[in-house]
């Protein structure tokens, strides 16, 4: 193999088509307010770990949606439950995050 | 796919190509990368059309290339091309053809940018007359060769030696057509059949017999995008723009990739090398590649020229296997003696794709 | 004898503006392009948000206006005024005179051919709102396979869209779109179904239920972002490319069918009628209403007014209660002659 002194880059592209839906549809048996998240982001807004690291339930759901790893964004989470109080559809995020962390960690 | 649909697009994206009597302007970087390709042109439109095709050694770069890796003002550009058109006024043409897809688009976004303020081409007469007291009339016709050879595709087609057609099965070969970004993405009524599908390329493949393939990145740039290649750091992004490609049109089995940018066919040719020692992978069968063929290449190839007359021995990918398919006659001892028979001694082969 | 009203256009708002006249003692007569009654809403299936049957509405619209005149298959000749009177000559030779005139010309699809990048008419599986809803009414159409695997949904195709004229939103969409995801999630449950979108819009009466719905019951996937193109692969699949812009990050995905939610655009026999008779027409191609809040239903000529999606893009229900609203003022303005 010749070193070209460059490389093929890693493609950011999201292929939907490769997202492991048995283990999606699993989560959203064990926690059915995982659909209804409609992006507002006030969870992200209020989380305490956001700042320091990035983390949001939206964030941490649009990850697993699309087949991303969230490993690093759940390691921060505090497990507060202020996201709870402010989600307006009331999606039980505790609940939420443990199941993510039983079956995505 | 439904081939009236798509004919239906192409009849909307129509453009008046006039039979004869053409400037033509060559490309900075052509000669250097598939060296026998203008000089085809040339001898098809002369010698075997009986066109006029008039050039004049005294052009130069239309700064296209300057242009698009950000190192001179389009205002120099512009002056640059403002020259071009003097010479071709001067020797009595009104119908400009480039070799080069960026310059085509070059002068197509200038006269369009003129179109729209035409104090900014008064300007640029004053700074042509200051520079070198020459002043030019706008072309009437503006088209790429490319455009050209699809005009007179059927003419060729009716001298054609050999068609894309697999020799041994009768079967269409499968062709990929690549089209230059600049050519229609800019202005897609300038180009023949638009910019989503494009025609100017499947046109010939369709007249020459062959298939063309339409695969999902069909559309990507090649990958070049010139400081992108131009910048060493860059150049895995380039690469990697590539390998997108053929790693989208490998289930189709492509025989053959046809081009009309002097980037594109280059690029789609050198990176498969590249491609291959470092992943290991070649994208046609036995371990060989794609080959990759410039619009006059392939219609030489059709009209019977001899392959190695043609400049196939500068290609990275073996075009062999296609010649095979076609039914082209070659000497495989001759592949690289020069045209006045000089060894120029074979080049080292690399092991990761194979090369005849 | 009983006053003549002459309503141009026989879809729901000429209906409905026909309905109401009869009762209020005018002799409404419906002068339709086509050949059939109910424009756009005759070639639907279910309407939002209450899945309430598009035929059925029709139908008792076409029950209700049995004692009106109605001329289908008819364009109109020439429009002309003379005092306080129009005279309408059709193309089938006859000639009406009425005080006042109501058009209810509604609107035209986008033509989703337009959107190249989209391969409406080039790829085997890409269809619009309009032919799934005929598919669902019967209509045969063999680019909806039988057991699709993965479906898209294409927001705002032709709305808001200055590149393609149009920068309007076209209002029914977005709720259009969950509505028909709903649907074939219902026939095609195995399918997962993604509705790509750049806002969802869900500003009418249980709209947002809706969404709720077809997320939490049906599973429709939302993502934000505008589909840039589709390609078709070796096994005739689709392949579409869009950026997930909540994430940032582009994505593709592979399709066994692609709806293309064309939106609204002024028919354009309005614009011709405009010509005819110097009504103007408005920034976004529409006809200008005398007032866009308190004279919805009023052009700037004397007895001339109008109901439905003429004047923009509406939902069913706005444009009925439009239709109503019409009828009243044109019984208002005659009274008043």
């Amino acid at each position: 193999m010749t070193d070209f002194g460059f490389h093929l880059s890693k493609s950011s592209q999201l292929d939907l088509s490769r997202v492991d839906r048995e283990r999606l549809n699993r989560l959203y048996e064990l926690e059915p307010g995982a659909r209804i998240c409609m992006t507002c982001g006030s969870c992200g807004a209020t989380c305490m770990a956001a700042p320091y690291s990035g983390m949001s339930v939206r964030k941490m759901l649009l990850h697993i949606e699309r087949g991303l790893d969230v490993k690093p964004l759940l390691s921060k989470c505090m497990l507060c439950g202020k996201c709870t109080m402010v989600c307006p559809r009331g999606i039980n995020t505790r609940n939420l995050i443990l199941n993510v962390c039983k079956l995505y960690d | 796919m439904i081939y009236e649909g798509k004919q239906k697009i192409w009849s909307d994206y129509q453009k008046e190509i006039p039979d004869d009597h053409w400037y033509y302007v060559r490309s900075c970087i052509r000669q250097n990368f598939f060296p026998a390709s203008e000089r085809m042109f040339t001898e098809i439109t002369r010698n075997v059309l009986g066109k006029d095709m008039y050039e004049t050694p005294f052009h130069t770069t239309c700064g296209g290339i300057a242009y698009h890796a950000d190192t001179i003002p389009q205002e120099t550009v512009m002056t640059i091309v403002a020259r071009q058109f003097a010479l071709m006024t001067e020797a009595g043409y009104e119908n400009y053809c480039p070799s080069c897809i960026t310059s085509f688009g070059n002068y197509a976004e200038i006269l369009e940018t003129w179109r729209e303020f035409p104090e900014l081409e008064a300007r640029i007469r004053e700074n042509l007359w200051k520079a070198c007291r020459r002043e030019f009339n706008k072309p009437k016709y503006l088209a790429h060769t490319s455009d050209l050879i699809y005009h007179w595709r059927e003419q060729i087609r009716e001298k054609a030696k050999h068609l894309l057609i697999n020799r041994e099965t009768g079967e269409p070969l499968r062709i990929v057509e690549h089209i230059g970004c600049h050519y229609a993405k800019m202005f897609p009524h300038k180009g023949v059949g638009g910019a989503e599908y494009p025609y100017v390329l499947a046109g010939m493949v369709e007249s020459w017999g062959g298939e063309v393939i339409d695969y999902p990145e069909r559309r990507h740039c090649c990958g070049y995008g010139f400081r992108q290649y131009h910048v060493k750091a860059n150049r895995g992004y380039s690469v990697s723009n590539t390998h997108k490609k053929f790693e989208s049109m490998e289930p189709f089995h492509p025989d053959a990739i046809i081009t009309n940018c002097p980037g594109c066919p280059y690029f789609l040719d050198r990176w498969q090398y590249v491609i291959a020692e470092q992943t290991g992978k070649t994208y046609g069968r036995n371990g060989y590649g794609i080959p990759v063929f410039t619009y006059e290449e392939l219609a030489g190839l059709v009209l019977g020229y001899d392959p190695w007359d043609l400049g196939l021995q500068l290609h990275q990918v073996a075009v062999e296997p296609l010649l095979d398919k076609m039914g082209v006659e070659y000497d495989p001892k001759a592949k690289y003696l020069g045209l006045n028979k000089e060894d120029l001694m074979k080049p080292e082969m690399p092991s990761s794709i194979k090369c005849c | 004898m009983k006053e003549n009203v002459v309503i141009i256009g026989g879809g729901v708002a000429g209906m409905e503006a026909a309905k109401q006249l009869l009762t209020l003692g005018y002799n409404p007569v419906i002068v339709e392009r086509s050949a059939q009654l109910g424009g756009h809403v005759a070639g639907w299936h279910k309407l939002f948000p209450d899945m309430s049957s598009a035929q059925e509405l029709v139908k008792g619209l076409r029950r209700d206006i049995a004692e009106a005149n109605v001329f289908l298959e008819t364009r109109l000749n020439s429009l002309q005024r003379t005092k306080s009177v129009y005279t309408v000559e059709l193309n089938n030779g006859v000639r009406l005179t009425s005080r006042a005139v109501l058009i209810a010309s509604g609107f035209e699809l986008f033509d989703a051919s337009k959107k190249e990048e989209y391969g409406y008419g080039v790829y085997d599986h890409v269809i619009t709102n309009a032919d799934l809803e005929a598919w669902m009414n019967g209509r045969e159409d063999n680019r909806i396979p039988a057991q699709p695997q993965s479906i898209g949904f294409v927001h705002c195709v032709g709305s808001r869209d200055l590149k393609a004229g149009n920068s309007q939103c076209s209002k029914v969409c977005c709720t259009t779109a969950i509505k028909q995801a709903i649907e074939l999630k219902e026939r095609f449950p195995e399918a997962e179904v993604y509705c790509f979108y750049m806002d969802l819009r869900l500003f009418g009466k249980k709209y947002e239920d809706f969404y709720i719905n077809a997320q939490r019951d049906f599973g429709v996937h939302f993502i934000r972002g505008r589909v840039s193109e589709v390609g078709e692969t070796i096994d005739g699949r689709l392949q579409i490319k869009a950026e997930d812009t909540l994430l940032g990050k582009p994505l593709k995905v592979q399709l066994d069918l692609l709806v293309l939610m064309s939106g609204m655009v002024c028919n354009p026999i309005a614009k011709q009628l405009a010509d005819k008779i110097r009504l103007q027409i408005d920034s976004d191609g529409f006809l200008k209403s005398r007032d866009n809040i308190a004279a919805i239903g009023e052009s700037n000529q004397p007895g001339i007014f109008y109901a439905g999606a003429c004047t923009g893009t509406k939902t069913v229900p706005e444009t009925l209660a439009e239709a109503r609203a019409a009828a009243l003022s044109i019984h208002t303005y005659l009274m008043n002659q």
